[in-house]
């Protein structure tokens, strides 16, 4: 099938009719990545969606293209993982040359214990496309193609939004508004926000190229290539036998002419003329010259609005951090929406996704700006540094750290959310408070298996390291989270240890679930649905698990 | 400071010979050059974030400030 053909269908609805406007729980604006996640999730915590999308087709061409291992794993618990990790091309090992010669290659995953790559390249209208699929399948959303908002107004209780569609316009109510529709978001615009920051001076020409080309499925960075002096290349294979192309022009360069095929083909020549296929045929599929910011939202929360994605902030490609980091704000917000729209949280639970994906967002912006400054310097001295950096790589490896064609993304790590506990008892590791939830094999009922797929939609997961006593914990976890939050208790064991009757256990058959985790006997560690340590103790008691499951739902 | 100022060289003058030395039939360009690369080697070797900070602190505020003279005296 032909992702690049499909038409999605217009529907009148009911909407349109209705003396008075509809209210709806949520409507989230915007059907790409971002906003299907989000209505996906929501739906799963049966949350009913209506998603609006101005549009009827799918994105045109590759991109955002590399997912990340933490998109994956989102992917996995909204149903779709699989499909997409399966359509597409998994890459872990990132190389840089400089001029026609290797200085250094990384693995952004050398352990091979988790059930996803570091990243898949992908185009992102298969990504949109099994999404679209997935949200079809659960009644809970209504899909409205052709409709875009064109007028919001806030109440007290309420949003209405101004629908425009190919049958006119009409005015729907919704509790809360997710505005999930990119970097122009016209949501944004009709509450009279904006995104501030920094516009790079510098342009990018980006192709996706159709040819049999026998490059490895790593991701390679050229500075200052022989086939296209002074500026920077980067290649990636995707699926169908496309590759992308990201050829830097330079701030001079003429946007609308080096759109042209006639500039493009001889730039995609010369690239192949300095690999072994030379001459081999090849066919442009999708062209477009980029210039880059790095801005985003000062608040991503205004009201009963929310933002999400680019609509709330935008970096450059070096990284992958648009739609990664877009899926986690999905991620963070979801839950916390389907706890207060259920009554189970406070609103002030709402505040806390701007709290910690405003962070999140300045992490990416950080990264983002960096590599960007790496790649088009922008005085002579930041050339000097960036040239000598460059160089010294060749022979020494400590400039190899300063290198920076792109920080690839990774999961943020919520530093100082007010949703975690801080740690009173003494860990080891990375885990800490705030951190994503990592994955390691085990085995249950004799199968293997991974750890994040034991982890449910919407519910808190306490990871009970077996010890003497895990019956009287798991029932301490249970009671404490009684009335307040769904929780589910998995008791991770070691091969020999006995099974405990009514508790769902694992064995956590490498060991690396209790060194990943620090879990000794005993330990506890208290995820919240979006798959983030919220808290851990060494010996868990009732009164502080309550503790620690209000304060994650700011319940306080 | 984290950043030692106080003498600590072991052969302060023949540091300071070979400094130039080492800049000796270089064009001003290559001198730029050679200096960005000595601090990016030099750095590595310090390494701890916090001296790397006040000596970039302490080089900027030399140029800007203590370096300058009145305008009238030059």
């Amino acid at each position: 099938m032909d992702f690049q053909q499909i038409v999605f269908p217009y529907r009148r609805s009911a909407d349109h009719d209705a003396r008075a406007p509809l209210r709806h729980p949520v409507v989230v604006v915007g059907a790409g990545p971002v906003g299907l996640s989000l209505a996906i999730d929501l739906a799963l915590q049966q949350v009913p969606v209506v998603l609006l999308d101005n549009d009827d087709r799918l994105s045109t061409g590759s991109r955002a293209i590399c997912f990340a291992k933490r998109t994956l794993e989102i992917f996995d618990r909204l149903g779709l993982g699989q499909r997409v990790v399966d359509k597409g091309v998994s890459w872990s090992t990132g190389r840089v040359y400089l001029r026609d010669a290797p200085i250094f290659s990384f693995d952004l995953q050398p352990e091979t214990t988790h059930e996803r790559p570091a990243f898949i390249n992908i185009q992102q209208y298969y990504v949109e496309g099994f999404l679209a699929k997935r949200a079809m399948e659960l009644p809970l959303i209504e899909l409205r193609w052709k409709h875009a908002v064109v007028g919001v107004t806030q109440e007290a209780d309420a949003v209405t939004l101004q629908v425009q569609t190919p049958d006119g316009t009409f005015a729907l109510q919704a509790e809360h508004v997710i505005a999930c529709d990119g970097a122009r978001s016209s949501v944004r615009q009709l509450i009279g926000q904006e995104a501030k920051g920094r516009t790079f001076k510098d342009r990018f020409l980006i192709a996706d190229v159709k040819m049999a080309a026998d490059f490895p499925a790593e991701r390679w960075f050229w500075f200052d290539p022989p086939f296209h002096p002074g500026q920077s290349v980067l290649l990636h294979k995707q699926p169908d036998g496309v590759w992308r192309i990201d050829f830097q022009l330079g701030w001079d360069a003429d946007p609308e002419a080096e759109k042209q095929p006639e500039r493009i083909l001889p730039r995609v020549r010369a690239l192949l003329a300095h690999s072994a296929m030379k001459d081999a045929p090849f066919e442009l599929e999708w062209a477009s010259v980029y210039s880059f910011s790095c801005e985003r939202m000062e608040r991503f929360r205004h009201g009963r609005v929310l933002f999400a994605g680019d609509a709330a902030h935008r970096v450059s490609p070096f990284g992958a951090r648009g739609a990664n980091s877009g899926v986690q704000d999905a991620e963070n917000l979801a839950w916390k929406l389907a706890a207060v729209m259920q009554r189970r949280a406070p609103d002030a639970l709402l505040d806390s996704y701007c709290a910690e994906r405003e962070l999140a967002a300045d992490e990416n912006i950080g990264h983002s700006t960096r590599a960007t400054d790496f790649i088009t310097p922008k005085s002579d001295v930041s050339r000097l540094f960036r040239d000598a950096t460059l160089q010294l790589a060749r022979d020494h490896p400590f400039a190899r750290s300063l290198v920076n064609s792109g920080r690839l993304s990774t999961a943020s790590t919520l530093h100082g959310s007010p949703l975690s506990t801080p740690d009173r008892d003494a860990f080891g590791g990375a885990l800490g408070p705030g951190a994503p939830a990592l994955d390691a094999p085990l085995r249950r009922d004799g199968r293997d298996g991974w750890l994040l797929r034991e982890l449910g939609t919407g519910a808190f997961t306490a990871l009970l390291f077996a010890g003497a006593d895990d019956e009287s914990d798991a029932h301490a976890l249970q009671q404490a989270a009684s009335g307040v939050a769904p929780l589910q208790v998995l008791r991770v064991a070691h091969d020999g240890d006995g099974r405990s009757a009514g508790l769902r256990t694992v064995v956590d058959s490498s060991g690396l679930i209790a060194q990943r985790y620090d879990g000794q006997p005993g330990t506890v560690v208290l995820l919240r649905p979006d798959q983030h340590v919220c808290a851990r103790w060494r010996r868990v008691s009732g009164d502080a698990a309550h503790a620690a499951l209000r304060r994650a739902l700011a319940l306080h | 400071m984290a950043l030692i100022t106080a003498p600590h060289f072991e052969a302060a003058d023949a540091f300071y010979e070979a400094l130039i030395d080492a800049h000796r039939d270089l064009s001003a360009a290559q001198s730029h050059e050679l200096n960005a690369k000595l601090v990016l080697l030099l750095a590595n070797h310090v390494g701890e974030h916090a001296a790397l900070n006040d000596a970039l602190a302490a080089a900027r505020a030399s140029v800007l400030h203590a370096g300058v003279k009145p305008k009238e005296s030059l």
